[in-house]
């Protein structure tokens, strides 16, 4: 080994310490690219397979009721690849040991379902005998979490009609990834399952001999999708055609596509903020050392060897503790990544993953993280290896204190000498103060834009549990009734108030862009369910005219004061002429909203209900399950009480592991920068301390000074640290906002309270550390090694 | 150990007119004015001067670590200020061997490594522990730099200047730090260095005991060179004292 990479090792040895600091900080940036990479290619690239695999079809388009002939029709057009035509419906089920009801997705499995579009893949048991009209498979989670094993049997009310069902198998399948019943945001493996019968079976339970109600088909490879959706909507209309959609609106895939979208903004927002710190730190390390090193410098360049060699041998010592922090944040990444997709598959399923690599994460982390490294330093060689030899091997010029106005202020201001000593050190050497503020604040700010997670999520469920969904639960109709429904509600055990609300599909079209949603009709003066702005606040509809959520708008490029054309999916199917009054912030869902007298007015029919919020007395509500699983009219319910405590439950699972996580990333920024400012200040003025020892300060006076500055410099990054917080927050929940979930933007003063105390804490820690060393100095030999 | 003074031999260095002047904001200080020397193969030079004088600038610009305002350098018959960093960092590597008052020697690396410092860029160096043996430190070559006394750190940093076979060895009061018996065994080493390799050596002093042990003595005062006498009565460096 050459004798200039000897000493490269033992340069390294010697300030392990910080090389680690930095390294950490480092680290994290990587660990995160790594994880959030690897994670989200890993999940990209198992989703594809398990799509591919199992024909997830690329467009849906449901149908009131059309004959088998036309799936060939629909075959035949331009771009599609095959189609398939199939029986799907919700439906009601009782299981035995389950006061509450449950509610299913019913898919119809065709004969030969071994070539089917969305295959389900068989996990457990057998497939469905064709002959055993009432074998069916239900999804894996749905078995286990009911202990559904084959052979197992459950009721349904299918087509108006309890039956009895046997479990052949479970089963998994690309269109049900991610399971939730139609109003509800969260899985519940529970109360929300997926079934599917021999499509034989289905047929005669919902009258559809000879029928679908259901088309789903895949692409050639060429394909315009829209034009094959367009085409579809024209050939399914006369059959009660809702409009076709593609994936984008298919709700498991979206749903997981957020998800994967969340991932992404992960990997792209906070790896820089610690990248860009630890090249601050290397910088700082660096300037130091070629400072201290400053006469060996002048040596190497009296004995020959050129500029080029020396600043390699100090970018080489940069570029070291890149490494270190590459392969720590590499490794830690790789494992959190397995950590990751642990829990993802908690929550995914999939049938198998196909674990990415992680060679395409970890090179461009190392690429990253060396470059960063490796730039940090550049800047601290640059200004250093250029000076001519004699002049680095004479002592530098002593640091030029300068009386300005700070000086006389301070003067004015009777500050003691140690005071003093700390302002003027600022003062002097304002380009570390700014990397110490830079630093500090950037931990604040990463502390704030994890923490305020949580406001958010608060906010969230404050505006859907408190504010919109104040009911305990609700019915959705198998069809549309007439308003004395909700009379008849009323008469349900234990219920205490009801409310109607009215739903239909629509196509909303303004100008060249149309979007599929739906409409709700909100009756005058509900209480129960209120359409609330993202501050929780509840909108008064307008008498006329349609409300959109802002996303909504934005995609049809619409304004307040635009007509829009909205086409009614469900009869009577007609397209009304309807102005956009207002634009509303929205937390979930990306419905339109219409005051329920003006949609019937238009649509010129009386009023009537497709769902009934009921309020019900809690010590009534297992005999209202009961009459609920009876009741044939009904195609599903959420029951917003469980889903609030599951909602809870989850969240209070995670919280604790979540904030530790945050808080040891946050706080590693600070840690790593206050560490190493305290050891260089310690370096630079051991000799001004000790002189202060000398001449009769006590160890705590003298540590002042270290201590003071540090955390003078905290305190003062600390409220910097909230603006950038605050800016980073308001960037994550853009880019955490997906299709269905906007992510509120909300920040307590308890956030800022633990961001800061955190951070403080880490500080003075981390000064501490460095200050026990001046308690270690020698005062002699200190006082001797003047440089 | 007497040779005498050879005035036909070639001169190694030859500096005309060399001005060197210093500029700290509004000050200028002229630390040469106007010096011509020439130094000989082999030839033991002292240069004596008071504090201020200008020795060290004279020897910093000989030896390519610094170049002059005006004037010119040759070594042999390349003129030194004309010369590019580039080729003034090859000037050093392959034909000057420095040794400081401070030793200079990097205290993270041993003493044979210190010396590898230099014999792994050289063009035909002697091995660290050959360089060691005529330093005469052979047996702390696994010694680093704060293991070693003042007078053996001094002896490995000569062990490092003379290691690439260096043409010319420019010594900055290489005793200046040390007691007058330390100060002696370095004397000796140089002497003993000059005589066996035939380096020509100019050794910085302003201890006017130590001129006796030179072939020539040139005295420097206020960036002049006011006397350049050769030393007719030399004396070993073992005479010496202080």
């Amino acid at each position: 080994m050459r004798a200039l990479d000897r000493k490269l090792l033992r340069d390294l040895r010697r300030i392990w310490a910080q090389t680690l600091a930095i390294a950490l900080v480092l680290g994290c940036g990587v660990m995160l690219l790594v994880a959030a990479n690897a994670t989200q290619r890993t999940l990209v690239d198992s989703k594809r397979t398990y799509y591919e695999r199992h024909a997830f079809a690329d467009i849906f388009a449901p149908v009131t009721r059309a004959p088998v002939s036309v799936v060939d029709a629909v075959a035949a057009i331009d771009g599609v690849s095959r189609a398939e035509g199939r029986i799907a419906f919700y439906a009601v089920l009782d299981i035995e040991g389950m006061v509450e009801p449950a509610v299913a997705r019913v898919v119809s499995l065709p004969e030969d379902p071994s070539r089917m579009l969305n295959r389900p893949l068989l996990r457990h048991g057998r497939m469905p005998d064709p002959d055993a009209a009432g074998e069916v498979l239900v999804n894996e989670a749905f078995g286990r979490a009911n202990g559904l094993e084959p052979g197992a049997h459950f009721d349904g009310i299918i087509g108006g009609q309890l039956r009895a069902l046997t479990v052949a198998g479970w089963a998994l399948s690309p269109e049900f990834i991610y399971t939730v019943s139609p109003g509800e945001m969260i899985p519940d493996e529970r109360r929300t399952g997926v079934v599917w019968m021999t499509e034989r079976a289905a047929a005669s339970a919902q009258n559809m001999d000879g029928a679908v109600n259901d088309i789903t088909l895949t692409l050639t490879r060429d394909a315009d999708p829209r034009a094959v959706k367009a085409a579809l909507d024209r050939m399914l209309a006369p059959y009660g055609g809702t409009g076709a959609h593609d994936r984008a609106r298919q709700m498991s895939h979206n749903f997981i596509s957020g998800e994967l979208q969340q991932l992404a903004a992960l990997a792209t927002y906070l790896p820089p903020i610690f990248m860009l710190v630890s090249a601050f730190l290397v910088n700082m390390v660096l300037t130091r050392l070629i400072a201290l090193e400053r006469t060996q410098i002048g040596l190497m360049k009296a004995v020959g060897y050129t500029t080029a060699e020396i600043a390699a041998h100090y970018l080489k010592l940069a570029g070291m503790i890149g490494v270190v922090g590459v392969v720590l944040g590499g490794i830690i990444g790789w494992w959190l990544t397995d950590g990751m997709l642990f829990i993802y598959q908690e929550f995914f399923g999939f049938p198998y993953l196909v674990r990415d690599s992680g060679a395409g994460p970890m090179a461009l982390a190392a690429v990253l993280g060396l470059a960063t490294a490796v730039l940090g330093g550049a800047r601290a060689v640059w200004a250093s290896v250029r000076l001519n030899p004699a002049e680095a091997m004479s002592p530098p010029a002593p640091p030029r204190f300068s009386r300005g106005a700070a000086d006389r202020a301070m003067a004015w201001l009777q500050f003691r000498q140690t005071t003093m000593m700390i302002l003027r050190s600022i003062l002097r050497w304002p380009g570390r103060a700014a990397i110490t503020l830079f630093g500090v604040s950037a931990s604040v700010g990463v502390l704030v834009s994890s923490y305020f997670l949580f406001d958010s999520l608060e906010v969230l469920t404050d505006s859907v549990f408190t504010q919109s969904n104040r009911q305990h639960m609700t019915l959705t109709l198998a069809q549309s009734a007439p308003e004395i429904a909700v009379s008849d509600a009323l008469t349900l055990p234990g219920v205490l108030q009801a409310e109607g609300g009215y739903g239909v599909p629509v196509r909303l079209i303004h100008g060249p862009r149309e979007r599929l949603s739906a409409l709700q009709g909100h009756f005058p003066g509900a209480t129960l369910q209120r359409l609330v702005d993202d501050g929780g606040l509840p909108v008064t509809l307008p008498p006329q005219g349609v409300v959109l959520p802002e996303m909504l708008a934005r995609d049809l490029g619409a304004r307040p004061g635009d007509m829009l054309a909205v086409e009614l999916m469900a009869p009577p199917r007609e397209v009304l002429e309807l102005p956009l009054m207002a634009v509303i912030a929205q937390g979930l869902g990306q419905e339109a909203h219409i005051a329920a007298p003006a949609l019937f007015e238009a649509m010129r029919m009386a009023p009537r209900v497709t769902h009934i919020h009921l309020l019900a007395d809690p010590a009534a509500m297992d005999t209202l399950y009961e009459e609920v699983k009876r009741t044939p009219a009904l195609a599903g319910l959420s029951d917003w009480a469980e889903v609030r405590r599951q909602f809870d439950e989850t969240v209070s699972e995670n919280l604790l592991t979540m904030i530790v996580i945050y808080t040891i990333i946050g706080v590693l920024i600070a840690i790593g920068v206050i560490y190493n400012a305290a050891r260089i200040q310690l370096s630079e003025r051991s000799y001004e301390l000790a002189s202060l020892r000398v001449l009769g300060f006590s160890r705590a006076q003298v540590g002042y000074v270290l201590v003071g500055e540090m955390m003078l410099l905290t305190v003062v990054a600390i409220p910097l640290g909230w603006v950038l917080g605050t800016w980073f927050a308001e960037g994550m929940t853009e880019a955490l906002s997906t299709d269905t979930v906007y992510i509120p933007f909300a920040i307590s003063r308890r956030t800022y309270a633990m961001a800061s105390v955190a951070v403080f804490l880490a500080a003075l820690g981390s000064v501490l550390l460095v200050r026990r060393r001046l308690d270690r100095m020698d005062l002699a030999m200190a006082l001797k090694a003047r440089e | 150990m007497t040779r005498t003074l050879d005035q036909t031999t070639q001169p190694v260095f030859r500096a005309e007119g060399v001005t060197r002047v210093y500029r700290t904001g509004a000050v200028e200080v002229h630390a040469l004015r106007g010096v011509d020397l020439a130094l000989r193969e082999g030839e033991m030079v002292v240069l004596l001067g008071a504090s201020g004088s200008g020795k060290s600038t004279l020897l910093n610009i000989l030896g390519a670590l610094d170049t002059p305002t005006e004037g010119k350098v040759f070594f042999r018959d390349r003129d030194l200020t004309r010369a590019s960093d580039r080729q003034l960092t090859a000037f050093r590597r392959d034909h000057v061997g420095f040794v400081f008052q401070f030793y200079n020697l990097v205290p993270s690396l041993t003493a044979r490594e210190n010396i590898a410092l230099v014999t792994e860029i050289a063009k035909n160096p002697m091995t660290p522990e050959e360089a060691l043996e005529r330093a005469g430190l052979p047996d702390r070559m696994d010694h680093f730099p704060a293991e070693l006394s003042g007078g053996e750190q001094q002896r490995v940093a000569i062990a490092r200047a003379i290691a690439k076979r260096p043409e010319v060895l420019l010594c900055d009061e290489p005793t200046g730090a040390l007691d007058s018996k330390t100060g002696v065994q370095v004397l000796e080493a140089l002497a003993q260095v000059n005589a066996d390799l035939g380096t020509a050596t100019v050794l910085i002093t302003h201890n006017a005991d130590i001129q006796r042990i030179a072939e020539r003595v040139i005295v420097l005062a206020d960036g002049r060179v006011v006397r350049d006498e050769v030393n007719t009565e030399r004396i070993a460096p073992s005479e010496v004292s202080w």
